[in-house]
């Protein structure tokens, strides 16, 4: 490549409309937020969107030698202090849900995976506009 | 303002793949990830396609997906070149912009 790297840093935010396991898209987007953090660069949102927002649940069980998607989500926010945010209006849908939204919607637990958080899409366009790339994956 | 396009669907299963190559401006790239990856090996009834594209625009491949699908990056079209994810990630920096081709 060309490109002077460590030249300059660039800010990113991702779009995720894949749940995990669905595809591939999930695990192509950890691969990809792993590499754009491992060169120093920031990603400042992750937007979970569609089925994307099955990501953000701590109930899932995968077999211990597969991957955990989830977790590693999870793993990365809290080791690069990412901002993890799913759409609460898909969140509802596919029944994600945080220990608030459960004792408003009267449900008997929440599910929120630790690292993520729930919120509206007015998070991906600020995202996006504070980003220098905005990158989407799945669908 | 150079764009790099992304593809993730198989040419043979989908047509976002050709809709892309329809749309690239001059000075574009094209990354083919996922199952897009398969429309990098030569002599397919898809490769003419990207023989076009390689005269006005650069063409890569995500080695990583190559490699989870069985395909070597000796069969791949000459001109094309495999990149990883680090690769991918200098792809966004030089271009000023993304379209992920869905």
């Amino acid at each position: 490549m060309s490109l002077p790297l460590g030249a300059f840093w660039m800010k990113y935010t991702l779009m995720i409309n894949e749940g995990p396991y669905q595809r591939q898209s999930s695990d192509t987007a950890l691969h990809f937020a792993r590499a754009v953090l491992a060169k120093g660069h920031e990603v400042i949102r992750v937007f979970f969107y569609h089925d994307g927002v099955n990501n953000g649940t701590r109930l899932s069980v995968p077999p211990r030698d597969d991957r955990q998607i989830q977790q590693a989500w999870s793993d990365l926010a809290k080791a690069h202090s990412l901002d993890l945010v799913i759409c609460i209006a898909a969140a509802q849908r596919r029944g994600i849900t945080d220990a608030k939204e459960a004792k408003r919607q009267g449900l008997d637990t929440d599910n929120l995976l630790e690292g993520f958080r729930i919120s509206g899409l007015g998070q991906l366009i600020e995202g996006s506009v504070e980003a220098d790339r905005t990158l989407v994956f799945g669908g | 303002m150079a764009m790099l396009h992304i593809v993730n669907k198989s040419p043979f299963e989908r047509t976002a793949f050709e809709s892309c190559l329809k749309h690239i401006s001059v000075g574009d790239s094209v990354l083919m990830i996922e199952d897009a990856v398969v429309g990098a090996m030569q002599n397919t009834r898809f490769s003419a396609h990207i023989e076009q594209a390689l005269q006005e625009s650069s063409v890569y491949v995500l080695s990583g997906d190559l490699a989870a699908r069985g395909l070597s990056q000796e069969r791949i079209i000459s001109g094309v070149t495999a990149v990883d994810y680090e690769g991918f990630v200098d792809l966004t920096v030089e271009c000023d912009t993304t379209q992920s081709w869905l």
